[in-house]
């Protein structure tokens, strides 16, 4: 039987459904309320550390319908705080489906909702901006959580999401040898390194560029990440130091970190970019690439010195990568390693392989 | 670089008649098209053959040539017209294999026409299944292993090594026509043979079955700029092996994952980029094992199609308007999503609901046909539905097609299958069929477990799933009762698609209750947009759909609203013509400052094109969908009333419901409806305004009939009341007929569905009129009273003949001056009597100079558009605002051309066009039940000519000379002398079965050979069905033996239409072939536009 339960966001909106996935022992589940508008690979959104800190609206109504499998996963585990849907799929239908979405959510410990009109909290989020909420069954411990729910602004998550310990990925006889800051790496994005060429050493955050150096890589790759990149302590100094020692490449958070070492200013977009539809111009052909994004924050445009602008959002003009002049160095903003979403960009990591040769 | 200006003038090719696999979906892609070309300034040319079309509007092009889709005729227009341009990719198959026509005849290079949107190599490509292949494989996807025949040998050989099952299916063909799965070598020589034929290049494809796998869609589109995007991907719930357009499909795919369906994005990329479609839309299907992912590529269609109008629909973006645009030169990043209103047409739709398309099947009006469907396609149109899940969308479809159905089962159709055992029922859903969904919902009910049903069926689990789901809420409701259902049930059974008609089912009392108590607990529509962008960005366009939610996005009204009730699936009886009349409605009302809003729910329309009124709302056009979209708008303004007359017999039956519910319905009141529909009361009408009619009577049982028929004597004809297109109508000629008759409309029969056999639908039994002349009359009446006279339309073969399926021309050629003043007065007395407001459709029937009504119908007919085309007045357009109280005198004075008696000096013929050529197995005799699908029209300086025309048009091109195989009835022997000396004088020569020959000796005419009836035991003379697939034959002239199913010669009849010989089964058609070949003879041929035959009525001849 179903235990009715209750989504309230901070400025108070309330929306009836029905308790899913794994029941949080202080009963009510907190996050920052996002919505993604992707139609399928929710297992590869649910599974980003991006999404640290966030519960994630899924606006297609129908998520869980080819169940989980042990490939598409872009992390160890779930990091976002829950999960809102329309449909919950009671019956996975996939050949390569291993568990039920509802039996991933509670083995990995994420609360959901289910049965709540998604598109009237999307059209909500929409005017008033990504909002920090709160769901469970009890309805007085749910309001009272939301009205005190925090946004991700200011939050270094990274912390939270970065591997201790460094390791590597490809083959270690790989054309290429990269250095990948972990800020919350997808999978997904190892296997196209790897697939370019490149020997893979993934290291923590915080590690120090001197640190970094030392190991003599090709390049230094900048992988995506949560929350808001002005938080994440020491990342733009860091990445200016390497500036100009090595290729860099930055990916979402990587992006805007490189964007940040080039002394740029970011900001906070009102509702983000989350989904695999988003048209991209790239500037130097005028071809369009359809683009899977997931960003709430984006680099100020006219703060932004000493660089190329090379891609811009045809939604909304937001620049989705940027070239630095001076330095063998760029970044985009979008996912080019899909996962999910569509392969258009995926010529990004031969241009990586490419800067590193001519360095070389 | 935009906008091509090196192009001035661009011809656009319709895809003619509707027919089978191909309906008005291009209508609403073809008139996107030119709405675009126009407004970006181009000088438009089209032709279509069809009249119906909204396209064929004068005020859509510069010219508009409705003549025959043939290379001689688009030669003559092309030379005329000198376009710079041709875009051939929104005409459907017709059109592409017309462009491929005109380049090979070297056409377009003489006269320095460009192709856009897609060159002859992409067409070929694509068309071609052999050269199809062939690419695919170059550029490593996979397909099904097949082999290519031209000969049966070949067939048979190949058949071997790749193996059984197998599925043959025949190059350059649409529709699937002639294809059909193998699985032994008997099958296959039969089927093999069949797909030669249907081939136009005698060729077919055998190829590995992949029966049973999944079969998915993708729409894609290109631009110059090698931009590629998918608008929509399509999963289909019944699998391979069922064609698309069989089969219930799901927008979006449900279940692939995203590496899956990236993968078959990349595939359908490097696809479009290998055949090389320049711009514009393409349709890709493909195969996905189930039990490995495996994905096969089965076709690609170089083109807009079916598929694309739906997924135009279902996402709101309109594939055909962005086509026309990038084939002109725009970039999809130039051309702005219309919607959002900001943001570029580069990118791909993401949508937040489920949408759901059933086909719409006319098996009923076929006998002789078998109901299993297959790779070849036979439904005759299709609902949609949008909801939030699939449960949802997939009842509110089902409910949609108007087939009796108030859902997926629940309801009264469902007690057949009570009667069935578990076995039974999952043996029934095996076979596809029209009625397989409701098989598996009885057996899920039964508790089938899924796996058993999906193992049987081969549809996924997961909609399985969903179904089982509203098997267990229905259990749960029954449960709980109507008094017991608290707001969280009401929720979850709405949210599930359940109408208040099936719940007033489940617990046995009415729907009126049912709605009642709902409302008591607040669960209630609510309405949402659909946006292409899942709310990310606000919609400009209110295009709504009904779902059970907490928001409703409907806007207030800025204006006073009319809401325009549409006419549903397509079906035979009632098509495009309808649409085209309510479109002409929105138009003219929006001009006029009303606040417009459609209500449909067929996605080929033109009608349910955002852009055609103010606000569209796809949704059922069931009472309980209407009245709360009625009232939702009177919560948000003036609802000035609501349009039930222009969408034929469907909105109509709505007049009652919303009558009483207090909404104000627009035009003749529902009184004067039911007065006109109600046989006894009309009558009574009939007698009183002394309007002589065929004496008749109702009867309610078998007994009433025998009692009726005795009284007015045989041959009768029998039909239901309250339907359209002479639906189980037949003309009997004894007691035994009649009570075969009777029995078909019980229960059991056919219409039993639809309400069957009592003293409120009684069947009404008419002295049938042999050989009269049958006349259509659609006249037009203000409030003011003042009536004009449309049209009146003279039927080339004889009542009896359904006024659907008959030529008809204007002006009448063989009525007396007398006998038009009579209809004339007739048609004025009746419209005043009926206190009609709007439009009135009148048919007579004329023997021996006495002018007999056979039945009046107070609304907008099949024939508006006809008359329209053919006479230059928009009746359609003028009925909406009568109906909103403008006078005709007004309407004159703003510019409106409004009739003036006698049409101008030149003739339209129009002709039906039926869909024998899919059902070998079926008579193409003519009879009172229609059957035909579309219609085309010929217009020429005279009847002879335009009637060549309407035959060209429609497929059965008249010989010069040659060979006339004749076979006449005993009755029409007389009569068809006169045909046969004229094709004698013509310089045909005859041959006949032993009775016509002997009256051709009587005439002193000779018939060459003598014919014997494959019937007669002792076979002397030709055997006629060989003698027809010799080939030696260039018309058939056959009129049986009275009328009805599987009457005399049915055999020589369905061989001809299997060789493609033109055959004729009336001898007033007969007449009018001779005359036409005569004319033709002595005439140079010649097209005109439309635009030039209106102006002034005044044909212009350059001599
Ligand atoms: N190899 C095959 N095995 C089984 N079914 C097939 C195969 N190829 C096609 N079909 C079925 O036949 C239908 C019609 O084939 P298609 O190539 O799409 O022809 P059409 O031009 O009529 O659309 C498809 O929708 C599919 O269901
Ligand atoms: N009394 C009659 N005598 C001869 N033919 C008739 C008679 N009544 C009807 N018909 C034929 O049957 C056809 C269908 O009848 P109609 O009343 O038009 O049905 P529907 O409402 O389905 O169009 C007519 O077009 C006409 O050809
Ligand atoms: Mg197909
Ligand atoms: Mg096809």
């Amino acid at each position: 039987m179903t235990r009715d339960a209750l989504l309230v966001l901070s400025d108070g909106a309330a929306f009836e459904g029905e308790a899913v996935g794994h029941v949080p022992e202080s009963g009510v589940a907190t996050g920052e309320v996002v919505f993604n508008t992707a139609l399928s690979g929710y297992q590869e959104i649910l599974t980003d550390p991006s999404y640290a800190g966030q519960m994630i609206t899924f606006t297609y109504p129908h998520i869980g319908n080819y169940g989980v499998n042990p490939d598409d996963v872009e992390s160890r585990r779930p990091f976002c705080s829950g999960v809102l849907v329309r449909d919950l799929a009671r019956r996975p239908s996939n050949w390569r489906a291993t568990e039920s979405l509802d039996e991933f959510l509670r083995r990995h410990g994420v609360p959901g909702i289910a049965g709540i009109d998604t598109r009237r909290l999307t059209r909500h989020l929409r005017e008033a901006g990504a909002l920090p909420g709160a769901f469970g069954t009890d309805e007085t411990a749910v309001r009272a959580a939301a009205s005190v729910a925090v946004p991700t602004d200011g939050l270094d998550l990274v912390a939270a999401v970065t591997t201790d310990e460094p390791y590597t990925a490809g083959d270690p006889d790989g054309a290429f040898h990269v250095v990948a800051y972990d800020f919350g790496i997808k999978a997904t994005i190892l296997r196209h390194l790897a697939g370019a060429g490149c020997f893979v050493e993934v290291v923590p955050a915080s590690t120090p560029a001197a640190e970094v150096i030392a190991r003599r890589p090709d390049g230094v790759f900048l992988s995506n990440g949560p929350g808001d990149p002005a938080a994440v302590a020491g990342a733009a100094e860091t990445v200016a130091s390497l500036l100009g020692e090595v290729p860099v490449f930055g990916i979402c958070l990587g992006h805007q970190i490189l964007g940040l070492a080039l002394g740029a200013d970011t900001f906070k977009l009102r509702f983000g970019h989350h989904g695999a539809n988003h048209p991209v111009r790239q500037e130097s052909t005028g071809r369009v690439e359809i683009t899977s994004q997931n960003h709430n924050y984006a680099v100020d445009v006219d703060s932004l010195r000493g660089a190329a602008v090379t891609h811009v959002n045809l939604n909304d003009g937001v620049v989705e990568g940027f070239r630095v002049l001076d330095a063998p160095a760029f970044g985009v903003q979008y996912h080019p390693e899909a996962g999910p979403g569509p392969h258009d960009a995926s010529y990004l990591f031969d241009e990586f392989t490419t800067l590193m040769a001519e360095a070389g | 670089m935009a906008r091509r200006d090196d192009l001035e003038t661009i011809l656009i090719v319709g895809s003619g008649p509707i027919v089978i696999g191909q309906a008005c979906e291009f209508d609403y892609s073809g008139t996107q098209a030119c709405k675009v070309l126009q407004s970006e300034r181009y000088r438009v040319v089209l032709v279509n053959s069809n009249p119906a079309t909204i396209m064929t509007d004068p005020e859509f092009a510069a010219a508009t040539y409705v003549e025959p889709l043939d290379v001689p005729s688009l030669t003559r227009i092309i030379e005329r017209e000198r376009p710079d341009a041709l875009l051939p990719t929104l005409g459907g198959q017709t059109a592409l294999n017309l462009a491929v026509a005109l380049h090979d005849a070297g056409v377009l290079e003489r006269f320095g026409v460009e192709l856009i949107g897609a060159g002859v190599d992409a067409i070929r490509v694509a068309e071609n299944r052999h050269e199809f292949k062939a690419a695919m494989e170059e550029i490593g996807l996979a397909v099904p292993t097949s082999g290519f025949a031209t000969t049966l040998g070949e067939a048979i050989e190949i058949a071997e090594s790749v193996g059984y099952p197998l599925i043959v299916r025949p190059s350059f063909i649409l529709g699937g026509g002639g294809t059909g799965v193998a699985h032994d070598p008997d099958e296959m020589r039969a089927i093999a043979e069949r797909g030669l034929a249907a081939s136009p290049v005698t060729e077919i494809l055998i190829e590995q079955s992949v029966v049973g796998w999944k079969e998915f869609e993708l729409e894609v589109m290109r631009d110059h700029a090698d931009n590629v995007v998918v608008i929509c991907s399509i999963e289909n719930v019944d699998p391979m092996g069922v064609h698309t357009g069989d089969s219930i499909t799901v927008a979006p795919a449900q279940t692939l994952t995203d590496v899956e369906y990236q993968r078959m994005r990349d595939a359908a990329f490097a696809c479009i980029r290998r055949i090389g479609v320049d711009t514009g839309g393409s349709n890709i299907q493909f195969a996905v094992d189930p039990a490995d992912g495996r994905q096969l590529i089965i076709e690609m269609n170089p083109r807009v199609s079916r598929s694309s109008a739906l997924a135009s629909k279902a996402t709101g973006f309109p594939i055909a308007k962005i086509a026309a645009r990038l084939a002109v030169g725009y970039r999809l990043d130039e051309v702005v999503n219309d919607i959002t209103g900001e943001t570029p047409a580069s990118f791909e739709p993401t949508i937040d609901y489920v949408v759901t398309k059933v086909p719409r099947w006319a098996f009923e009006k076929l006998p002789g046909a078998t109901p299993t469907l297959g790779t070849m396609m036979q439904s005759v149109g299709e609902a949609m539905a949008v909801g939030r899940t699939f449960p949802e969308s997939l009842q509110k479809a089902i409910r949609s097609l108007e087939t009796g159905r108030h859902g997926l089962n629940c309801d009264s159709g469902e007690t057949p299958l009570a009667a069935e055992g578990d076995d039974d029922l999952v043996r029934a859903a095996a076979v596809p069929t029209p009625d397989r969904v409701f098989a598996i919902e009885a057996a899920l009910r039964r508790g089938v477990p899924t796996d058993r049903v999906a193992a049987a069926t081969g549809v996924d689990p997961w909609f399985l799933d969903g179904m089982l789901q509203i098997v267990e809420e229905r259990s749960r409701l029954a449960a709980v009762g109507l008094d017991g259902a608290t707001r969280a049930d009401w929720r979850r059974a709405k949210r599930l698609g359940f109408s208040d008609a099936q719940l007033a089912y489940l617990w046995r009392t009415d729907e009126s209750a049912v709605r009642a108590a709902r409302l008591d607990t607040g669960v209630g529509v609510t309405y949402k947009t659909v946006d292409t962008c899942a709310a990310e960005f606000a919609a400009k366009t209110p295009y709504h759909y009904g779902t059970f939610e907490d928001e409703d996005e409907v806007a207030p009204l800025a204006k006073p609203a009319v809401v325009i009730l549409g006419s549903g699936p397509n079906r035979i009886g009632q098509g495009v013509e309808f649409d085209y009349c309510c479109v002409h409605a929105a138009f003219a009302l929006s001009a006029a400052g009303y606040e417009t809003v459609m209500v449909n729910c067929n996605p080929e329309t033109v009608s349910t094109d955002y852009d055609t009124s103010d606000r569209l709302f796809f949704e059922p056009l069931t009472g309980e969908d209407v009245l709360a979209i009625c009232t939702t708008l009177a919560a948000r303004g003036e609802l000035a009333g609501v349009i039930v007359s222009l969408g034929g017999q469907t909105p109509l039956k709505l007049a009652r419901t919303l009558g009483d519910a207090g909404i104000p319905v627009l035009g003749t009141s529902p009184a004067s409806i039911d007065l006109a529909e109600d046989r006894e009361r009309f009558n009574a009408l009939c007698t009183q305004l002394c309007i002589p009619q065929p004496e008749g009577g109702t009867a309610a049982s078998p007994a009433d009939a025998r009692a009726v028929a005795g009284r007015i004597g045989y041959p009768v004809l029998v039909r239901p009341s309250y339907v359209l297109g002479g639906r189980a109508m037949q003309i009997v000629y004894d007691a035994d007929g009649l009570d075969g008759a009777m029995a078909e409309l019980t229960g059991t029969g056919s219409l039993g569905r639809e309400g069957g056999l009592s003293a409120t639908r009684p069947a009404l039994i008419d002295r049938f009129l042999e050989d009269a002349i049958e006349v259509d009359v659609d006249a037009l009446r203000d409030s003011t009273g003042d009536v004009v006279i449309g049209g009146v339309m003279e039927h080339i073969e004889e009542a009896g003949v359904h006024s659907g399926d008959s030529a008809c021309v204007i002006p009448p050629t063989t009525l007396s001056a007398p006998v038009i003043a009579t209809i004339e007065e007739h048609t004025r007395a009746l419209a005043s009597a009926l206190d009609v407001l709007g439009l009135l459709n009148v048919q007579y029937a004329v023997k021996d100079g006495e002018v007999y009504v056979i039945e009046a119908n107070p609304r907008a007919s099949r024939t508006v558009p006809f008359v329209s085309k053919a006479t230059s007045v928009p009746l359609a357009k003028l009925a909406a605002r009568v109906m909103l109280g403008a006078m005709l005198s007004e309407l004159r004075a703003e510019g409106y051309r409004v009739p003036r008696q006698g049409s101008g000096g030149h003739v339209a013929v129009k002709e039906a066009v039926l869909p024998f050529d899919r059902f070998p197995e079926v008579d193409t005799l003519l009879g009172p039940e229609m059957r035909s699908t579309g219609e085309v029209m010929g217009v020429d300086r005279s009847f002879g000519l335009a009637f060549t025309k309407s035959q060209a048009a429609a497929g059965n091109r008249l010989p010069e000379g040659g060979t006339v195989f004749l076979s006449l009835a005993d009755r029409d022997k007389p009569a068809g002398m006169v045909a046969a000396r004229r094709l004698v004088e013509l310089g045909f020569s005859m041959v006949a079965t032993a009775g016509t020959a002997a009256a051709l000796e009587a005439e002193g005419l000779v018939a060459e050979a003598i014919v014997g009836k494959l019937r007669d035991d002792d076979r002397e003379g030709l055997d006629a069905v060989e003698l027809l697939s010799s080939g030696k034959v260039d018309l058939v002239v056959n009129t049986p033996r009275g009328r009805g199913p599987r009457a005399d010669g049915d055999h020589i009849r369905r061989t001809a239409t299997r060789h493609k010989v033109p055959c004729i089964t009336t001898v007033s058609a007969t007449l009018a072939a001779s005359a036409g070949i005569a004319e033709r003879a002595a005439h140079a041929p010649m097209v005109r536009s439309l635009q030039e035959y209106h102006d002034d009525g005044q044909l212009r001849l350059e001599v």
